[in-house]
């Protein structure tokens, strides 16, 4: 029999992966997989015209998702998703593009591209999967390190301030901001189809369990061990003051939806003013999300 | 390759007074390029100036980033959208765009960037000429690649390089660079821009075969891979990494060898096609000033000045920089007693011609550390000593 007449054996969202590349180099107990899972899951539900998704990551261990969803998908450099997505953005308007990379990607070394894409209300889906240390490389400190967390560049625990996303975005500009875990796979789902859904900057952060490092590094355990801290300290607070997520080490997990609210996007924006500014002699660009007077 | 006429709605005909910074934009939207994404440094900014007062009257992005990183990220982005882009930026900037340079090699994304040069190295003469970027145009990455270069010397030729750098990059989808400088960028003459259907704009290469054939990273029979754009329903995948015809990544020697030598090559076996001279009283010579950019006219004046003596002075100005005329210098090498080579730096292309004379004759450096253009008389000088 061939594998593929297999049907127990099939991967429910096979139609959306490049099974010529799998299996994936992600290390058992690893959360990227499920949220890749949840992206397949709504990118289904909201039956949006896959032929206009496009994928954008960075690179680091989430960075490799572009790799195996089998959409239009770019592996770029190192903190450069954001404004590659910027880019390919604003020369096919008609297409959904989706951020997919990890918290050293998009709050280290890309973090500047990040808040100037909130603040420019881009219309982008970020997926931020925080697995809390940079992964790939072998489990260095991260900007979004807890304190006392034990890093391999922080050997004698971090003792830096991390990030607190959901604020540093919301302060930014963006007019989505939600946080979930690897545990509330049904949540991530429905926070990526909102975002889908919605024009605008959107920021979904998911806290991910990295089982060969942080939590190796940590003894804090396998993926269970850490799916019971997630769900043992996760609360769920929807539309909590921002500046109130801070994450300590093994502390509570304050989750939910933070932010949604409307505002042009860059491209509304820029269509509005330069018509109003400039009348007939503007050119519009791209689809119009509003009524021209 | 496909050749069509411009968009008319980029061309500004007629005879206009501008700068070479405003040329440089005005070339860019003939060739029909309508993305720009850029962040400001002296002494490029009016080109981004340019760009944002124009393009909303043509239909086109202009975005400023938050940075340069940011800026030719944004490109290849928009590339891979389906457009036409180009930033402009100076020294530093160049520097910051480096390793996605890289990148755009990687994926073979063509697009043009213009470097209008200052005087360095670190922030060093913001409002002050230098050439001193034209080895980092072609080594500034890291790893092997080859990429095309352009030496406007003039307004005119900032217009006319322009369309000719979206042009190269597309036939060989490679990021081509417009070397100017602070003196040409800032210099205002003439600039004749011709009636849209008298200039001639090479199409993306576009895939047009079946959908479920597409390979992106199958050469073509001129070596040269078809693209397409993102929205198109071929769901493909493309990467930083060392790739196969697929585009997936693969991690070996093998792959390597394949993927960087088509990365050389496909710029090295066509090198004859891309590069453009201007050689003057040649044949005849004893001695060559070799240059390019705003140093060929300084030297004129030396020139000039040699011949009245009468002594044999023959000129060679690099139009093209890179991919570098080694064949052509080579040739020379055997005909002329030597080669006078004036430069605003301290030493970069002297070394390619010293490479390719490989001994067979005299090569002298004139350099100058950036600040302005070199007084005549050094170069005189030098093509005295050349014959003495």
């Amino acid at each position: 029999m061939k594998a593929e007449d297999r049907l127990e054996e099939r991967n429910p969202i096979e139609d959306l992966l490049r099974m010529d590349r799998i299996p994936h180099i992600w290390c058992p107990g690893c959360g990227i997989g499920t949220v890749v899972t949840s992206f397949a899951e709504a990118l289904k539900k909201t039956q949006i015209d896959l032929d206009k998704v496009a994928v954008v990551s960075g690179i680091g261990c989430t960075g490799r998702v572009a790799g195996y969803i089998k959409l239009d998908s770019f592996h770029t450099t190192h903190g450069r998703a954001v404004p590659f997505a910027t880019g390919l953005k604003l020369a096919n308007p008609e297409l959904k593009v989706i951020v997919f990379s990890g918290d050293g990607d998009l709050a280290g070394i890309g973090g500047n591209h990040l808040i100037h894409a909130a603040r420019r209300n881009m219309d982008l889906v970020v997926i931020c999967v925080n697995n809390f240390n940079y992964a790939m490389t072998g489990g260095q400190v991260a900007a979004t390190t807890p304190i006392e967390a034990n890093a391999s560049t922080a050997p004698y625990g971090n003792f830096e301030y991390p990030f607190n996303l959901p604020f540093l975005m919301d302060a930014a500009g963006a007019t989505y901001v939600a946080r979930w875990t690897a545990l509330h796979l049904r949540r991530v789902t429905m926070s990526i189809m909102d975002a889908l859904q919605r024009p605008g900057f959107s920021f979904i952060e998911v806290i991910t369990p990295c089982v060969t490092l942080y939590a190796r590094r940590n003894r804090l355990g396998d993926g269970l061990n850490l799916l019971r801290y997630y769900y043992d300290n996760s609360e769920i607070q929807h539309g909590a003051d921002t500046r109130n997520l801070d994450i300590s080490y093994q502390g509570k997990l304050i989750v939910g939806k933070f932010v949604e609210k409307e505002k042009p996007t860059f491209l509304d924006a820029m269509n509005q003013h330069l018509s109003r500014v400039l009348g007939d002699d503007y050119q519009l660009y791209g689809r119009i999300n509003y009524d021209r007077d | 390759m496909k050749k069509v006429k411009a968009d008319p709605k980029g061309v500004l005909t007629g005879v206009h007074y501008l700068d070479g910074d405003f040329a440089i934009a005005e070339g860019a939207l003939a060739a029909g390029c309508r993305f720009f994404g850029g962040y400001p440094i002296t002494p490029s900014t009016e080109t981004a100036e340019r760009f944002s007062a124009r393009i909303p009257k043509v239909g086109g992005v202009f975005i400023q980033m938050e940075d340069e990183l940011g800026s030719i990220a944004a490109l290849i982005g928009a590339v891979w959208g389906g457009v036409k882009a180009m930033t402009v930026t100076s020294g530093p900037g160049f520097s910051l765009m480096q390793e996605n340079i890289g990148l755009a090699c990687m994926m073979e994304t063509p697009l043009v960037i213009a470097n209008v040069q200052r005087g360095g190295p670190s922030t060093g003469l913001p409002t002050l000429a230098g050439q001193q970027d034209i080895m980092q145009a072609r080594w500034g990455s890291h790893g092997d690649y080859e990429v095309i270069a352009l030496a406007p010397d003039s307004p005119q030729e900032c217009f006319d390089l322009t369309i000719e750098a979206f042009n190269l990059a597309e036939i060989y989808r490679v990021p081509t660079f417009i070397m100017t400088d602070e003196c040409v960028g800032h210099m205002h003459e003439k600039v004749v821009i011709p009636p849209a259907e008298e200039i001639e704009v090479v199409e993306r290469k576009w895939y047009a075969g079946p959908k479920e054939e597409y390979l992106p990273y199958k050469l073509d029979k001129d070596g040269i891979p078809f693209m397409i754009k993102a929205g198109d329903g071929y769901r493909f995948h493309t990467t930083g990494l060392t790739h196969d015809e697929r585009g997936y990544p693969v991690i070996n020697a093998e792959c390597q060898d394949w993927c960087v030598r088509h990365l050389c090559d496909k710029i090295r076996k066509n090198a004859d096609k891309i590069i453009r001279l201007e050689e003057d009283e040649i044949d005849t010579a004893e001695v060559v000033v070799l240059s390019y950019g705003i140093t060929s006219r300084v030297a004129t004046r030396a020139v000039q000045k040699a011949r009245q003596e009468g002594i044999k002075v023959g000129t060679l100005r690099l139009i093209t920089v890179w991919p570098f005329p080694e064949k052509r210098i080579r040739e020379l090498a055997s005909l002329v007693g030597s080669f006078v080579v004036p430069e605003i730096n301290y030493g970069q292309i002297v070394y390619e011609v010293e490479r390719c004379a490989a001994g067979q004759a005299k090569v002298i450096h004139v350099p100058h550390c950036g600040g302005w253009v070199h007084n005549p008389d050094d170069i005189y000088n030098a093509i005295k000593e050349a014959v003495k």
